[in-house]
C-alpha cells in the first residue's frame, strides 16, 4: 500500500477510526452530546476527505475498490444523508432515553458499509459492504429494545436480509463458476469473449437481482418494507429508505454498466415487469393507508419502480437520470421522515395520520415543509422531485420504453391521491385548537437539530427544483464512466 | 423584462398578503383587510403594466418575430436546452389582461366570503394567477409545463380548504384529472424534444425552434394526442369533462371565477398556441373528430345545464357548452373562426365569472344554491336580479354583448369548413336560450315561497359588476381593438401551420419517416430563431 492508496482510502479510514474513537470515548465518559459531536465530526471529516481522495481518482485500490467520480459522488451524498440523519437522531435519542451513545457507532459503520458498496467493483467487496451495512442496520432497527414493534421489525429485517444475502451469494457463485472471475471488468471481458450471456450467467444475475431486490424492496420482494418502516425509529427509517437503498442501487447500476444487457434480454424483460408492478403495487397499497410511515414505505416501493425505468434506459441520460432521481429522492425522503421525527413524542413515533390533523394550525412551518416534501414525492414543479421525475420520463422516452413510461404516468396519478390525503389532513382544523397549540410549543424547542436539518433540506429541495443547473453539472461530470 | 415583472408581481403580492394576513390562525380583522388590499393593489399594478404594454407604440421587432409584443429569455438549464423564455403576442396579451381583470374581481368578490386563513387564501389565489399568466406567456415547453402544473396546486388548495360541502372529493378529482393529463403532455413534449434533437442535432424545448419539426404523421398523431389529453381535459371537451361540474360547484366564489374564467382558457390557449401549430398535419387529420366533440359538447352541456337544480352546477355546465365553440373555432382554423375563439374566450371568462360571483353573492345571503328554494328574488334584490338577467342574456348570446360576437364569428368561420357542423352548433344556441331563460325564471321570478328578506348588492359588488358589464358591452359593441390586437398573432400562427404543411407534405402524408430530409427548410418558417435577447 503506497501513499496514493492511503489518499484514496482516506474517507474509509476516517469512518473506520471514528467508531473506535467513539467507543473509547464512551468508555471514559458517557455523554450524549460528546458522542454526537464526535460522530458528526467524523462524517464531516469523511466528507471533506472526499475532496482529498478526489485528487487521486480515478484509482483502483486493489482489485476490490475503485475510487472514481461515481464512487466519490455517491459517497458524498451518502455522507450528506448520514449527516442529516445524525442530526435527526440526536433529537430523537434525546427523548428516547437509555444508552444513546452506541447508536452513533452503528450509524458510522452503516455509513462505512454504504461507501464500500458504492466503490465496489468486485464481488468480495460488494458482499462485504452489503454485510457491514446490513449488520449495522439489524441493530439500529431494533435499537429501542423495549418496544415490541421495534423488535419485530428488527427480526423481520434480520431474517429477510440474511435470506436475501444467501440468494446474492449463490448468484455470485454461479457467475464465478461461469466467468472464473469476481471482478466486474474482467467479467465483462469474459462475456464478450463468450459471445453473449450464457444460461448460468443469466441465472446468477437473476439471483443477484433477487438479493438486491429485497434490499430495494421492489415487488415481489417488498413484504418486509412496511413493517420495518413502521417499527424502526424514525431516523433509522429515513436511513434505510435512503442510504441503504441508494447504495445498493448504485452498485446495481455499476454492475449493469459493466455487464451490458441487450434489449429483449430476459433480465431486461424481468426488470420491466418488476418496475411496472412495483409502481402500481406501491401506489395502490398506499392509497388507504392510515399510518404515515407505512404510507411512505409503500410510496418508496413505487419510487423504486420509477427509478428502475431510468435504470432500464440506455444512453447518456441513464446514469444522470438515476443519480438525479436518487438525489431528489434522498432529500425528499429524509425530509419527510425528518418531519415524522420532529413530530414524534416519547411514547411512540408520530405515524398515525391523526397526529397530523390540523398541523398547519399548530405548526405552520412544519406543515409547510411536509407539504413541500409530499409535493416533491408527487413530482410537482418547483421541487426537486419534479426534476427527478422529469429526468426519469425523459430517459424512458429517449429509450422508447413506452410501457414503463406510461405506467409511470398512470401510477403517479394514482399516487397523487394519497399524498393529497395527507395534505388535506394537515390543513383541516382540529377540534381543540388552543389546547394543541400549547402542547406543540414545548415539543418544538426540544428539536433544535431536527429543525436545523429540515431547514437545510427544504432549502435544497427548492433550490434543486428551481435551479438544478449546478447540481446537474456535478452529476454529469461525476457520473461519467471511462 | 416587463414580462418577468408581470409574472412575478402577483406572486410577490400573494406572499406579502400571506405574511400580512397570518398572525395566528384566526388573525385580527385588520390583518385580513391588509391582506386583501395587498392582493388587490398588486393586481392593479400588474394591470397597469399590461395596459401599458397594450397601448405602448411603436413596437420594435423582437427576435421572436413581428407578431410579438414583448419577450425575455434567460438560460435556465442549458444542459437540457431549457431557457426561461417568455414572450407575449396579441393573444397572450388579451388573455393576461383577462387574467388580471378576473383576478381583481375574484379578490373583491371574496372580500366578505372568506373569513378563515385569509392570508393563505390570498397567497393561493395569487399563486394560481401567477401560474396562469405563466402559461399564457411561456414559450419554452419545459417552462410552459412547469406553469401548467404549478397552477394546479394552489387551485387544489383553494377548492379543498375554502370550498363547499363536497370539496375534498371535488378537489382530488380535479387534481388527478388534470395531473394525469398533464403528465401525458409531458411525455409528448419529451417525445417532440427527442425527435427534434435527433433530426436537427439541437436539443431544445424552445417553442420557436420546435415548430415545424419534421416527423412521420403517425408519430405526429401520437404526440398530438398527448397534448390534446392535457388541453381537452382543461377545456373541457365532453368525455373528459366530469371533473368540471364538481370542481366549479364546490369551489369558493373566487375559485369558481378563476376555474371557469381562466383555467378553461388555458386549455383553449394551449390548443391554439401549441397543439395545432406544432402538429398541423395531425390537427388536420383530427379536425373532424375534434369538431364533432365540440358540437357534442355544445349540445350536451346545454342540455345538462337545463337539467340542473344547483345554480353553480348549472353555470358549470354552460361552460362546457360554451367551450365547445372554442374547440370548433380552433379546429376550423381560419381567420374569422380564430378571431371568434379569442373573443369567445374573453367573453366567456367575464360572463361566466360574473355569474359565479352572483351565485356566490346569493349563496352568501341565502346559504343555498338550490334553485328550487329560490324564486321571487327579483322584487327583493332588484340590483342583483338585474345584473343576473344581463349576464344570463350575455351567456345565451344576445346581440350587443360580447358572447354574441364570439359565437357568431366562430360559426361564420366554421361555415366555410363544414356546413353540417355549423347547423348543429347553432342548435346549441337555441338550447342555451332555454336554460338561460329557465334559470332566470326559476330563481328570480315566481313566488317568494321561502319569504327571503336579504340585502341587495352592496357598493363593492356593484363596482365589480359594473366593470364586468362594461367589458361585455365593449366587447359586444366595439370589439375592433381586441380583434386588432389578436390579429397579428393569429395570422402568424396560421402562417406557421401553412408553411409547415407546405414544407413537409412528404412527412405529413407518408407513413415512412426519413428524418434526414427536410430539416433545413424549417428555421426560416418560424419567423426566425430566438436566442437570449430581451
Amino acid at each position: 500500500m503506497g501513499n496514493i492508496d492511503l489518499t484514496a482510502l482516506s474517507p474509509f479510514m476516517i469512518l473506520m477510526t471514528a467508531p473506535v474513537v467513539i467507543m473509547l470515548a464512551i468508555a471514559f465518559r458517557r455523554s450524549h452530546g460528546l458522542t454526537f459531536a464526535l460522530a458528526l465530526g467524523a462524517v464531516i471529516l469523511a466528507f471533506l476527505s472526499l475532496l482529498y481522495s478526489h485528487s487521486a481518482s480515478p484509482y483502483n485500490v486493489t482489485p476490490l475498490l475503485v475510487i472514481d467520480g461515481y464512487a466519490l459522488f455517491f459517497s458524498g451524498f451518502i455522507l450528506l444523508a448520514g449527516f442529516f440523519t445524525i442530526l435527526l437522531s440526536y433529537d430523537y435519542l434525546k427523548i428516547h432515553g437509555e444508552s444513546r451513545e452506541e447508536f452513533y457507532i452503528l450509524f458510522l459503520t452503516a455509513l462505512l458499509g454504504s461507501i464500500v458498496l458504492v466503490s465496489a467493483v468486485h464481488f468480495a467487496s460488494f458482499f462485504l459492504g452489503l454485510e457491514i451495512l446490513s449488520v449495522s442496520l439489524y441493530t439500529l432497527i431494533a435499537y429501542q429494545r423495549m418496544n415490541e414493534l421495534c423488535i419485530e421489525a428488527g427480526i423481520k429485517y434480520l431474517v429477510l436480509a440474511a435470506f436475501s444475502s444467501a440468494f446474492l451469494v449463490f448468484g455470485m457463485t454461479l457467475i464465478y463458476a461461469e466467468a472464473g472471475t469476481m471482478e466486474f471488468s474482467r467479467m465483462a471481458v469474459q462475456l464478450t469473449a463468450a459471445g453473449g450471456i450464457r444460461p448460468v450467467f443469466l441465472a446468477g444475475t437473476i439471483l443477484i437481482i433477487v438479493g438486491i431486490g429485497f434490499k430495494l424492496a421492489i415487488v415481489p420482494f417488498h413484504m418486509w418494507v412496511a413493517d420495518v418502516y413502521e417499527g424502526a425509529p424514525a431516523p433509522v427509517t429515513a436511513f434505510i429508505a435512503t442510504v441503504s437503498k441508494g447504495a445498493v442501487f448504485a452498485i446495481l447500476l455499476r454492475y449493469f454498466i459493466y455487464i451490458d444487457m441487450p434489449r429483449g434480454n430476459p433480465i431486461v424483460i424481468f426488470l420491466i415487469c418488476v418496475a411496472v408492478v412495483s409502481m402500481f403495487a406501491g401506489n395502490l397499497l398506499a392509497l388507504f393507508q392510515d399510518n404515515v410511515k407505512r404510507l411512505l414505505a409503500y410510496s418508496s416501493i413505487a419510487h423504486m419502480g420509477y427509478l428502475l425505468v431510468a435504470f432500464l434506459a440506455s444512453g447518456k441520460l441513464r446514469v444522470t437520470a438515476v443519480v438525479f432521481y436518487l438525489v431528489s429522492y434522498f432529500i425528499t425522503t429524509i425530509g419527510a421522515f425528518g418531519v415524522v421525527t420532529v413530530m414524534s413524542g416519547k411514547e411512540r413515533d408520530a405515524d398515525r395520520l391523526d397526529d397530523y390533523r390540523g398541523l398547519f394550525f399548530r405548526r405552520p412551518w412544519l406543515a409547510g415543509i411536509f407539504t413541500a416534501m409530499l409535493l416533491s414525492l408527487a413530482g410537482i414543479p418547483m421541487t426537486a422531485g419534479f426534476i427527478g421525475k422529469f429526468y426519469v420520463v425523459a430517459a424512458g422516452v429517449n429509450s422508447v420504453l413506452w410501457i414503463p413510461v406510461l405506467s409511470l404516468v398512470v401510477a403517479s396519478a394514482i399516487g397523487l391521491f394519497y399524498y393529497l390525503r395527507v395534505l388535506i389532513v394537515m390543513y383541516t382544523p382540529p377540534p381543540g385548537l388552543a389546547e394543541a397549540a400549547g402542547h406543540s410549543m414545548s415539543a418544538m424547542s426540544a428539536m433544535p437539530m431536527g429543525t436545523l436539518a429540515l431547514a437545510v433540506l427544504i432549502f435544497l429541495l427548492l433550490w434543486i427544483g428551481l435551479y438544478p443547473g449546478p447540481v446537474l453539472e456535478v452529476i454529469t461530470a461525476m457520473s461519467t464512466f471511462d | 423584462m416587463i414580462l418577468f415583472w408581470i409574472l412575478i408581481i402577483p406572486l410577490a403580492g400573494g406572499l406579502l398578503a400571506w405574511v400580512a394576513g397570518s398572525r395566528g390562525p384566526y388573525a385580527a380583522r385588520k390583518n385580513k383587510l391588509i391582506s386583501r388590499w395587498i392582493s388587490l393593489i398588486s393586481l392593479a399594478v400588474d394591470m397597469v403594466l399590461v395596459v401599458c404594454l397594450w397601448l405602448g407604440e411603436p413596437r420594435t421587432v423582437l427576435p421572436a418575430g413581428e407578431a410579438w409584443i414583448a419577450e425575455m429569455s434567460q438560460p435556465w438549464l442549458p444542459a437540457l436546452g431549457v431557457s426561461f423564455h417568455l414572450a407575449m403576442d396579441g393573444i397572450s396579451l388579451l388573455l393576461v389582461l383577462l387574467t388580471v381583470f378576473l383576478g381583481m374581481t375574484a379578490v373583491i368578490s371574496s372580500w366578505s366570503e372568506i373569513e378563515r386563513n385569509v392570508g393563505f387564501f390570498h397567497f393561493n389565489l395569487m399563486a394560481t394567477l401567477t401560474g396562469i399568466i405563466g402559461v399564457f406567456i411561456a414559450v419554452d415547453l419545459f417552462l410552459f409545463f412547469s406553469f401548467w402544473e404549478l397552477m394546479l396546486v394552489p387551485m387544489y388548495f383553494l377548492i379543498a380548504f375554502w370550498g363547499h360541502e363536497k370539496r375534498l372529493y371535488a378537489a382530488v378529482k380535479f387534481f388527478i384529472f388534470t395531473q394525469l393529463s398533464g403528465l401525458l403532455m409531458l411525455v409528448a413534449i419529451l417525445g417532440l424534444y427527442f425527435i427534434h434533437g435527433s433530426v436537427t442535432g439541437t436539443y431544445t424545448f424552445d417553442y420557436f425552434k420546435l415548430l415545424g419539426t419534421p416527423m412521420a404523421s403517425s408519430i405526429a398523431l401520437l404526440l398530438m394526442l398527448g397534448f390534446l389529453a392535457a388541453f381537452l381535459v382543461k377545456l373541457p371537451a365532453v368525455p373528459l369533462h366530469t371533473w368540471l361540474p364538481d370542481a366549479h360547484t364546490e369551489a369558493p366564489t373566487a375559485g369558481s371565477v378563476i376555474l371557469a374564467g381562466l383555467l378553461l382558457k388555458t386549455g383553449g390557449y394551449g390548443l391554439l398556441r401549441f397543439a395545432v401549430p406544432l402538429f398541423p398535419g395531425a390537427a388536420k387529420d383530427l379536425a373532424v373528430f375534434a369538431m364533432a366533440i365540440g358540437v357534442i359538447g355544445i349540445i350536451y352541456g346545454a342540455v345538462l345545464a337545463f337539467a340542473q337544480t344547483d345554480l353553480k352546477r348549472l353555470v358549470a355546465y354552460t361552460s362546457i357548452s360554451h367551450m365547445g365553440f372554442v374547440l370548433l373555432g380552433i379546429f376550423a382554423w381560419n381567420e374569422i373562426a380564430l378571431q371568434g375563439v379569442v373573443i369567445q374566450m374573453l367573453c366567456h371568462g367575464i360572463s361566466t365569472g360574473a355569474l359565479f360571483i352572483l351565485a356566490g353573492a346569493l349563496q352568501e345571503r341565502i346559504h343555498t344554491r338550490e334553485m328550487q328554494r329560490m324564486g321571487g328574488l327579483w322584487a327583493v334584490v332588484p340590483r342583483l336580479g338585474g345584473t343576473w338577467v344581463f349576464f344570463a342574456l350575455a351567456s345565451l348570446g344576445l346581440p350587443g354583448m360580447g358572447n354574441f360576437i364570439g359565437e357568431f364569428l366562430v360559426l361564420l368561420g366554421l361555415y366555410r369548413v363544414s356546413v353540417p357542423m355549423t347547423v348543429l352548433a347553432a342548435l346549441g344556441l337555441v338550447v342555451s336560450t332555454v336554460y338561460a331563460v329557465w334559470m332566470i325564471q326559476k330563481a328570480l321570478f315566481g313566488i317568494n315561497r321561502e319569504g327571503w328578506r336579504i340585502p341587495d348588492l352592496e357598493a363593492r359588488e356593484i363596482t365589480v359588476m359594473g366593470a364586468m358589464i362594461a367589458m361585455i358591452l365593449w366587447l359586444g359593441l366595439y370589439p375592433q381593438p381586441y380583434l386588432n390586437t389578436a390579429r397579428e398573432g393569429l395570422a402568424s400562427l396560421q402562417k406557421i401551420t401553412r408553411l409547415t404543411m407546405q414544407a413537409g407534405p412528404v412527412q405529413l402524408t407518408d407513413q415512412v419517416t426519413d428524418p434526414s430530409t427536410g430539416p433545413s427548410k424549417y428555421p426560416s418558417t418560424t419567423s426566425g430563431g430566438t436566442d437570449g435577447k430581451h
